[in-house]
């Protein structure tokens, strides 16, 4: 096997195993803090409903975080085993926040095996619910950490780079880059939303099968708020990510928005096809793009005909992008409806077709998770640090890449049916109904 | 007195290997004794005590791995060029069953319970990871690896056939049981648990003797393998002696059925001695005799915004990790079967 083997099967088993790490590790990032929300509005208002709520999030949160935590560890090994060039010069300048993201997951995994077991152990349940923000907090900075190592990838600096030689390394200055503040919290932000509309689209799918009971109706209710309140969140940081692309990574971003000679007064292209090199059956918004990347429709957006040809990104990430967007106005739109309707007491919002649609709510943030970093990581193609090291670079010249990735392959086709097994077993061998009433005729006994 | 940034680096890692290699092999050798009870035993004596132990921490264990590959990169960036391309075969396979074992663990633990056939999966994949982790410290000894027009080549025959990789392959799994055992012995003492106490203490002599052969021939395989080595670690004599005098105490105690803490105790010192021992007798080499580490060392920007770091996150980790053992591996109730897991 060649190094252009080695190369092309490198990038997909990268492709692979992060595409499967970033399920788990988005729920991991998000579902404590449901979990918190839950559990605190159960306190405050001594509503048994929102504490089992709690619970039963936890017990499905545990199986996501082995899957997350086993696929993490094999993508940390991976980046220095497929990539050890690119890593041997990422220890040297961004290495601090990767060390960081270890004692994110320490402090994380801590808290989560004392949270876990000490449900009944405190009689002031406000004492337990301290317990889950470490979890909350270690997630949440993991998924910063090494967010900020991506930005780093995207806009490298803090450091010089002299006759091959690195000097003036500066750890602060790399790791503050241009494009963290817009990508860690887009990625947090989404992270969020994503895990509040999966749970809501378990709690529509229990209401869907017949299930008629409170504690759903409660769990639709507070999931939507809080993933109206995210969507929205990400959906605005999506746009200074757009702004932070025009000036920093103007190829990104035109390449996105097949954008091809720089003008003024830009048009913003929704799907479409190339046909030589022309969008065709695309619809154009006109001014958008100017919007998007300047806030101003009379600005000047470069194009790609700024770039030398072997510098630009593949093209197909225009769809990527239209994809992650469409589904976040999607769900924006969705959860507002859904939150005015029931404020308003419009029936169809509680009608069946619209639980379908809330259903899919679910899968489909996922689906935006993925084509978004699918659209972060090929577009900035060719590079693997952007405008210094080329993809082609860093990779290994190991000849044995392509059995890893059969390996691999199979391991997460175990994983994902495993984790999919187990959590509907768990579930339905304790449906809500029966745990209400076992929990009902504990208390009793303990009264009596 | 002057000590190198560097020889701080390598300790804090070589400290959290450690750290690994004692709780890792408790892990990894109670999943072992368990499956090897659950065929052979109707009682299921062991599975209790292991479940209690494993459940809240199975996940920090994995994260001393995980500190400890991203430390090496942040300390000795070098060491990403060599050993990750020398060793991806290896440590995807290590990586396999450590996917395996975490998660059908959890979804046993916390999901639904499965049959016995994942046990036994959990069992061996416990035995087998150690032994695929420890090719990287064969490796390291040199000799396996060549430089092919400036890139570095595992030879895989070379490291089959060598008669050092299988003795350190033996001793992992060796250390692993044994570990593992005097461990359990003293928590299964401490849940007041008598059969189960029994039960350990038998596995713990059983490998007492097979962990203290396998270690000691590691030393003489090393004679011909490297010998610049060897002779360092002839140096360092005296922390083998004292390492096969803790030794010694661990199994006297065991024998004599008195206190379990002070065994298990005793059994880290011994194994702290010999690690370190092994350790500091490598030096200054990371990958003989391509790779020490001084040429491989990141700049010092790095590496003190590293240990500031390190420094910060001690003060988070300590308090932690004592909580944590207050609240489950020394608090009476939950060790004697108080859980309270919904
Ligand atoms: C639920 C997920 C989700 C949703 C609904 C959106 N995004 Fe997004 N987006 C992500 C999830 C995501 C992500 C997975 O978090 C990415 C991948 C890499 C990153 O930094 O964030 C991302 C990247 C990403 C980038 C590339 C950043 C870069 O490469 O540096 C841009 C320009 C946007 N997003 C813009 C938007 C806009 C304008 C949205 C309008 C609604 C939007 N995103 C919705
Ligand atoms: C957060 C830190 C991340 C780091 C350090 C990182 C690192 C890398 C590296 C080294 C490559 C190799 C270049 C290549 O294959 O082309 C790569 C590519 C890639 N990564 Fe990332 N990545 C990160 C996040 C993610 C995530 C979360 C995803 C999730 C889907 C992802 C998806 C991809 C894809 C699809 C490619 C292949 C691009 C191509 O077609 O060549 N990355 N990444
Ligand atoms: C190249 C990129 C990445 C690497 C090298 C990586 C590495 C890891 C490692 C080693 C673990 C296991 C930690 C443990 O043992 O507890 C892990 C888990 C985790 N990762 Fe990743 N990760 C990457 C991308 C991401 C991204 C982009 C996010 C967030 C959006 C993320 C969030 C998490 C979280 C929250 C966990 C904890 C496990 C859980 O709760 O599910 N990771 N990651």
């Amino acid at each position: 096997m060649g190094n252009e083997d080695a190369l092309f099967y490198s990038r997909i088993l990268t492709e692979l195993t992060l595409s499967f790490h970033i399920i788990y590790a988005t729920i991991g990032v998000g579902v404590p803090l449901m979990i918190m929300i839950a559990q605190w509005v159960g306190i405050k208002k001594k509503d048994e409903h929102y504490i089992l709520l709690a619970r039963r999030w936890t017990r499905g949160f545990v199986i996501t975080v082995a899957v997350g935590v086993v696929t993490g560890t094999a993508i940390g090994l991976q980046l220095t085993l497929l990539w050890p060039n690119f890593m041997e010069l990422a220890g040297n300048v961004i290495a601090l926040p990767l060390f960081m993201e270890t004692f994110a997951f320490f402090f994380e995994a801590i808290f989560l095996g004392i949270y876990l077991y000490t449900w009944d152990r405190f009689r002031n349940q406000r004492k337990h619910l301290l317990l889950l923000v470490p979890v909350a907090l270690g997630a949440a900075f993991s998924a910063v950490f090494i967010t900020m190592v991506n930005a780093f990838m995207n806009a490298p600096q803090g450091f010089e780079l002299v006759n091959g030689e690195l000097v003036n390394v500066n750890p602060i200055v790399a790791m503050f880059n241009p494009a963290m503040p817009t990508k860690v919290a887009h990625v947090v932000s989404s992270a969020f939303m994503t895990s509040a509309f999966i749970l809501a689209s378990i709690a529509a799918f229990r209401l869907l099968r017949g299930s008629n009971h409170l504690y759903h109706k409660k769990a639709l209710y507070l999931t939507m708020k809080v993933g109206l309140i995210f969507s929205i969140a990400t959906a605005l940081i999506g746009d200074f990510s757009g702004k932070y692309l025009a000036e920093y990574q103007p190829e990104k971003l035109a390449a996105a928005e097949w954008h091809f000679e720089t003008t003024e007064k830009a048009p913003l292209i929704l799907f479409g096809v190339l046909q030589e090199g022309e969008p065709r059956y695309g619809i154009s918004i006109p001014y958008a793009l100017s919007i998007l990347a300047y806030n101003n429709p009379y600005a000047e957006v470069t194009g790609l005909d700024q770039f030398p040809e072997d510098e630009i990104p593949p093209l197909y990430i225009h769809y990527l992008f239209n994809i992650m967007v469409a589904i976040g106005m999607w769900l924006t739109i969705l959860s507002f409806i859904f939150w005015l309707g029931i404020k308003r007491d419009w029936k169809f919002v509680t009608g069946s077709w619209f639980k379908r649609l809330i259903v899919l709510g679910g899968p489909l943030s996922i689906i935006a998770i993925e084509t978004g970093w699918w659209l972060a990581e090929v577009g900035r193609q060719p590079w693997v640090l952007r405008g210094l090291m080329r993809t082609a670079e860093a990779a290994t010249s190991s000849d044995q890449v392509d059995l890893m990735l059969l390996l691999f392959a199979c391991l997460y086709i175990v994983l994902a049916i495993g984790s999919v097994v187990v959590l509907r077993r768990m579930f339905r061998k304790n449906p809500v109904e029966k745990e209400l009433s076992d929990r009902n005729n504990n208390k009793e006994e303990e009264r009596t | 007195m002057n000590i190198d940034i560097e020889i701080v680096g390598i300790t804090v890692l070589w400290t959290f290997l450690f750290g690994y290699l004692i709780i890792g092999s408790i892990d990894y050798g109670a999943g072992f004794f368990n499956a090897y009870n659950l065929l052979t035993d109707k009682e299921h004596v062991l599975t209790k005590i292991i479940q209690r132990y494993l459940s809240p921490v199975w996940e920090v264990t994995n994260v001393f791995l995980v500190f400890f590959f991203v430390g090496i990169i942040g300390f000795f960036p070098k060491t990403a060029f060599y050993y990750g391309t020398v060793l991806l075969v290896p440590v995807s396979i290590a990586l396999l069953l450590l996917a395996i074992r975490g998660s059908y663990y959890a979804f046993e633990t916390y999901g639904a319970r499965g049959h016995k056939g994942y046990s036994f999966m959990y069992g061996l994949s416990g035995l087998l990871l150690p032994a695929s982790l420890s090719i990287v410290l064969t490796i390291s000894e040199g000799g396996f690896v060549h430089l092919d027009r400036g890139k570095p080549v595992l030879n895989y025959f070379i490291l089959f056939i060598s008669p050092l990789t299988w003795s350190i392959f033996l001793l992992s799994i060796t250390a692993v049981l044994y570990i593992s055992a005097v461990f359990l012995t003293w928590y299964a003492h401490k849940a007041k648990d008598t059969l189960a106490t029994n039960v350990m203490r038998k596995y713990a002599l059983i490998w007492s003797l097979p962990s203290i052969i396998t270690a000691s021939s590691i030393i003489y395989q090393l004679k011909f393998h490297n010998d610049e080595h060897f002779n360092r670690l002839m140096h360092l004599w005296w922390m083998f002696a004292l390492s096969l005098l803790f030794f010694v105490g661990t199994v006297l105690l065991l024998w004599a059925k008195r206190n379990y803490g002070f065994a298990f105790i005793s059994l880290i010192a011994q194994y702290a001695l010999a690690f370190y021992g092994y350790g500091i007798s490598h030096y200054p080499y990371l990958l003989y005799p391509f790779l020490t580490l001084y040429d491989s060392f990141t700049n010092e920007a790095m590496a003190i915004s590293l240990i500031i770091a390190f420094i910060l996150g001690l003060g988070l980790l300590i308090p932690s990790l004592y909580l944590l053992l207050r609240l489950f591996l020394f608090n009476k109730g939950y060790v004697k079967g108080n859980s309270d897991y919904y």
